[in-house]
């Protein structure tokens, strides 16, 4: 996982090439899953910077380290036409105290159904799809975990405001989610009584200092659907750095809450992406 | 809680009047020179950008520059009047699409920046320009 990441950093190092049309920023970071968006949360940004005809690749490497778990995460995008958005991921989740880890691939798709995150009165509006499958599904199934794979569906609503507060510009995200994961899915999905899924809210708030360099807060609501541990709702406070079209990376503070009955994880964030 | 209320309103007024006047949008741009200057970095950059300079193939550029000096001067607050056509005319028949925008919206930035106009400034003219977005496009 490392590797790959050190192989990002020195491939985009190595290709200051054209990456598209759009305006700086305006393709955000891509998730823990993935999808375009913040660090957490899935926006209706299409990943990367290209325009109407134009297509784009990402590749993203990102580490969580909160006080009893890490997560590692790691993944490939494509973009066309500030349209659609296909993106895969595969998460490690090292269980650093209880011992082992959990891992799942995540397979994205993302469709704008309409606006234009700068230029519209109508926020950018995408409609996106997270297929998760796992791939250590015996412990989520010994605490209670009904299915090794599920699906997400989200609603993301995206809009800049430009020069909104002392000249800044200003995101706002709101997105609706389908799910039925337990902990995104990294401890399975639904439980032995209840798979339908349930509608989580997510919003994202971020700030744009200077035309590179933004800051912001997330927040994700969860389900709470296992027995064995209280789920919590997730959260964060990040910055994220757009060197250029081809590299952004993004730190951030997160509090994951209780997680398989250890309570209080809080920790860093760092993410890395490349864009072509 | 009136008293309060009147207190707050005489320190908020006692701010104001002590405040010089904020250069407007037009100062900040450096006025007639800065936004010809600003004008002719502008179309430097389009004229270097072969995916969108066929688009001029027919314009006249001088009066398209008097046009534009003049549209940005009145949008930013100058003393001047735009004269030329509406968005909707000046763009009939081009059939921009959105990367023609994203493109010029880039080479205005740049423009901007390579000019040291203050960040809040680029994003109030932004704001003033964005909204032309459906005006242009796909006509």
């Amino acid at each position: 996982m490392n590797n790959l990441m050190m192989c990002v950093f020195f491939t985009v190092l190595a290709l200051p090439v054209q990456a598209g049309s759009r305006v700086l920023a305006t393709g955000g970071a891509t998730t823990i899953e993935g999808s375009a968006g913040g660090g957490i949360v899935p926006w209706a940004v299409i990943n990367g910077y290209g325009s109407d005809d134009e297509w784009s690749v990402q590749a993203f490497g990102s580490r969580v380290g909160v006080d009893d778990f890490t997560l590692h995460s790691a993944g490939v995008g494509l973009s066309f036409d500030n349209r659609w958005e296909l993106s895969y991921a595969r998460q490690q989740f090292k269980l650093d105290t209880i011992g082992g880890q959990l891992r799942q691939d995540i397979v994205g798709v993302k469709y704008r159904l309409a606006g234009q995150l700068l230029y519209t009165s109508l926020p950018q509006i995408s409609l996106g799809l997270q297929y998760k499958r796992h791939l250590d599904f015996e412990l989520p199934s010994l605490v209670g975990a009904y299915s090794r794979s599920g699906v997400d569906l989200y609603l993301a609503a995206s809009k800049v405001w430009l020069d909104a507060i002392a000249g800044r510009n200003l995101l706002l995200n709101g997105t609706i989610r389908a799910t039925q994961a337990n902990q995104t899915g990294l401890l399975g999905f639904g439980n032995t009584d209840q798979q339908r899924h349930q509608l989580m809210f997510e919003g994202s708030a971020a700030l744009l200092l200077t035309h590179n360099l933004a800051v912001g807060v997330e927040f994700r609501q969860k389900p709470n659907r296992l027995a064995f541990a209280d789920e919590q709702h997730w959260r964060d406070v990040f910055v994220a750095w757009f060197v250029n079209a081809n590299l952004s990376v993004t730190a951030a503070y997160v509090d994951l809450g209780d997680i398989a009955g250890l309570p209080s994880q809080q920790g860093w964030y760092l993410s890395l992406e490349g864009s072509w | 809680m009136k008293s309060l209320l009147i207190l707050l309103s005489m320190a908020l007024l006692l701010v104001a009047c002590n405040q010089t006047p904020k250069p407007n949008l037009y100062q900040q741009l450096g006025e007639e020179a800065g936004i010809t200057a600003l004008t002719d970095h502008l179309l430097h950059q389009i004229e270097h950008d072969p995916l969108i300079v066929h688009h001029f193939r027919d314009t006249d550029i001088p009066r398209f520059r008097r046009l534009l000096i003049e549209q940005l001067c009145e949008l930013s607050g100058g003393p001047c009047v735009y004269s030329g056509a509406t968005m909707e005319e000046s763009h009939t028949g081009l059939n921009l699409n959105t990367r023609d925008f994203d493109r010029l919206v880039n080479h205005l930035i740049s423009a901007m920046q390579q000019q040291g106009i203050p960040y809040g400034a680029q994003n109030q003219l932004l704001a003033l320009l964005a909204p032309m977005y459906p005006e242009v496009i796909g006509r």
